[in-house]
């Protein structure tokens, strides 16, 4: 993939702390335009509190978050309220999955239209004719994302009711739903066999190639992330260690080492 | 069929039951003429009852865990007896045509008495669909409802008392006041969740009630204010009964003005935002929802039916005081939309219908009135834990890939 120049999310000397644990310590990351970039490390190293950050549930300590999104002016997004910055195009799904179990399959993803629409309490009340056709506009443009994703059978059934590997793609639908242009995933492919993996991986290529959407992923399943991303970052006790293509990083010693525990005599 | 185990199990039963209610159902100490009065035939009657009762319950629970044991297979579920009527025209068009009718005639059939506490179990309705907000679509757990109700009493007591306002000029501002003390509320509770949220809920319900009884200048204090005109017809003052008639076509009228906004509230962006919030907050933050926002739209919105339902309240009785605002009140309420099936409409009329009419016809049994009450609630709850009217949220289903989209 060619990068371009300017990146569409760069992170600089992010650093946050819970009480004395430092968590993160001044991590540099940056996300180009179409890109698929990986954040691999081993359990514990602060990749979900990176992205706790990112996406505004947490409030950095220090570091800047800045994104540029298409389009748009250059802004700096440190605590930034989460709504608030799933408004400005940053979306992500969760590592334990967090559908909203007793509503609908397109009811999830119409939530994830939310903050695209307007209807206030007055509009919801008098359901004029603006209302109904953003009602209607809400539904068909979920059940779209529904059919890109390949839902569209269990549109009706209730989000509990889903097999796994679908509930972690209905994730991925919600947050498509938002018109995100950054895709944060937070291991997508935990959990699932071989088969649903191999989908997985299309599916991410799909919505890259087709929505023109960057995509940062946390993920564990090496062989996953080694096909799928442009560019690897490594993290290890809340700093990072490395960052290269995936040819790099699967030959660097620092990575080796924070994965096994040692260096491998030649 | 009948086994020995069967038979023993009953007769355990049966001899723990005469041993727990002997102290109320056996002894009673004559204080007159100072002798204990033994009972006996009391427990003959609980003892056979249980008897015959326990295996019937035994039954009912067999079934119940068949039922949740076939549900877990992932077997067809029966469809509800309820959700059939909903869902079938030829039921519910009937019923609905019915209920109307009854409805109307209601006051003209039926004594001042009858009338007069089918307006309190209406208010209750109206208090119950505004409460279903917040605890049942929002998931706040509300247990300061009342406070909102009291504010709303208070408005028209207060404003009747100072200025001579009418009840039609107090029922808009009534509600007004609900809205705004529910956003008073709101303000402070956004961060707290689940139980926090109901302790502090709780307090605020206590703090009005007692700045009523307390603040004497303001509120007269626990004597209340009395001789609140009854809504006028027109212009014109009825006689008792008739203002009561006309309280109770009012309510009607309120009442249905409420279910059509409600549901038009609770099928829109603003009532998915709030199912969200109710089903995982984090993740309704992560798409979008401004939480802060829907919080205090659900208090608010909630708030608003309580300070109708409050000026309501004291148009009928013409008389508000402290004692009428209760923790009872509040969990009543609550009661109310529990049992009626959380977030379900009608689950909430038939909850009100029940919990308000059920003591006051239990009048007749006068001193196990309560106790009745507290065992239909036990027993609702075992058997129907989601509620009267549990199953049946309405969904948006998608229908044809044409895009027809709409809840059914």
């Amino acid at each position: 993939m060619n990068r371009t120049a300017q990146p569409i999310l760069e992170v600089n000397g992010l650093g946050m702390n819970f009480g004395g644990l430092r968590a993160l310590d001044s991590v540099d990351l940056d996300v180009g335009k179409e890109e698929i970039v990986a954040l691999i490390g081993p359990n514990g190293a602060g990749k979900t509190t990176f992205f706790n950050c990112i996406t505004g549930l947490y409030t950095p300590t220090d570091g800047d978050i800045i994104i540029l999104p298409p389009g748009k002016k250059r802004e700096r997004i440190n605590g930034v309220k989460p709504n608030l910055v799933t408004r400005r195009g940053l979306s992500r799904t969760f590592q334990n999955i967090r559908l909203f179990p007793n509503m609908t399959v397109l009811e999830n993803v119409m939530i994830g239209r939310h903050c695209r629409t307007t209807t206030g309490i007055a509009g919801a009340i008098f359901r004029g004719r603006s209302t109904r056709r953003e009602e209607k506009e809400i539904v068909d443009y979920s059940y779209t994302i529904l059919e890109n994703i390949g839902l569209e059978k269990s549109v009706n059934e209730f989000a509990k009711n889903l097999p796994y590997g679908e509930q972690r793609r209905l994730e991925i639908a919600r947050a498509l739903a938002t018109e995100p242009f950054l895709l944060l995933l937070d291991e997508p492919a935990a959990g699932m066999n071989p088969q649903e993996t191999e989908e997985l991986d299309e599916l991410i290529r799909k919505i890259r190639d087709e929505q023109e959407i960057s995509i940062l992923l946390i993920e564990h399943d090496m062989k996953l992330v080694m096909s799928l991303s442009d560019r690897i970052f490594v993290v290890d006790y809340g700093k990072k260690i490395a960052q290269g293509t995936p040819d790099e990083i699967k030959s660097n010693p620092v990575v080796i080492k924070a994965y096994l525990g040692e260096e491998i005599d030649a | 069929m009948i086994n020995f185990s069967e038979i023993k199990k009953s007769l355990l039963v049966s001899l723990w039951f005469m041993f727990l209610t002997f102290p109320i159902m056996v002894i009673r100490v004559n204080t007159i003429e100072n002798i204990v009065e033994w009972r006996w035939r009391n427990m003959v009657f609980i003892g056979v009852g249980s008897f015959l009762l326990s295996p019937v319950w035994r039954y009912l629970m067999k079934r119940k865990e068949y039922g949740l044991k076939k549900a877990e297979e992932g077997k067809e579920m029966q469809v509800s007896f309820a959700r059939r009527i909903l869902q079938e025209r030829k039921f519910y068009i009937p019923g609905l045509i019915a209920a109307g009718l009854f409805s109307l005639a209601f006051p003209l059939t039926f004594s001042l008495y009858q009338t007069n506490i089918m307006v309190s179990a209406l208010i209750f309705v109206m208090l119950g669909l505004g409460l279903n907000i917040v605890v049942g679509l929002a998931g706040l757990l509300d247990l300061g409802y009342v406070a909102f109700y009291a504010v709303g009493a208070y408005t028209y007591a207060l404003l009747n008392y100072h200025f001579h306002l009418s009840f039609w000029i107090a029922l808009p501002i009534g509600g007004a006041m609900g809205t705004l003390f529910g956003v008073l509320l709101g303000f402070p509770v956004l961060r707290l969740r689940g139980d926090y949220l109901a302790i502090v809920t709780l307090g605020f319900g206590e703090i009005i009630r007692l700045i009523l009884e307390n603040w004497n200048e303001f509120s007269f204090g626990p004597s209340g204010i009395s001789n609140i005109s009854r809504p006028s017809f027109f212009g014109m003052d009825l006689s008792v009964h008739g203002s009561m008639i006309f309280i109770y076509y009012i309510m009607i009228v309120l009442c249905i003005f409420t279910i059509f906004i409600v549901n038009r509230l609770q099928d829109s962006r603003i009532g998915r935002a709030w199912i969200a919030l109710r089903e995982d907050e984090v993740a309704c933050q992560a798409m979008g929802i401004d939480k802060t926002k829907t919080k205090l739209t659900a208090f608010a919105l909630g708030a608003t039916w309580a300070g109708m339902g409050g000026v309501m309240f004291a148009a009928k009785t013409t008389f508000v005081n402290p004692a009428s605002f209760t923790i009872w009140e509040s969990i009543i309420v609550l009661c109310i939309v529990v049992l009626g099936g959380m977030g379900s409409v009608l689950g909430v009329i038939i909850g009100a219908l029940i919990l308000i009419l059920l003591p006051e016809y239990l009048r007749a049994f006068s001193e196990y009135r309560m106790l009745v009450f507290g065992i239909v609630l036990v027993v609702m709850m075992i058997f129907r834990p989601g509620g009267i009217v549990s199953d049946v949220r309405r969904t948006y289903k998608f229908e044809g890939a044409g895009g027809k989209g709409g809840d059914e």
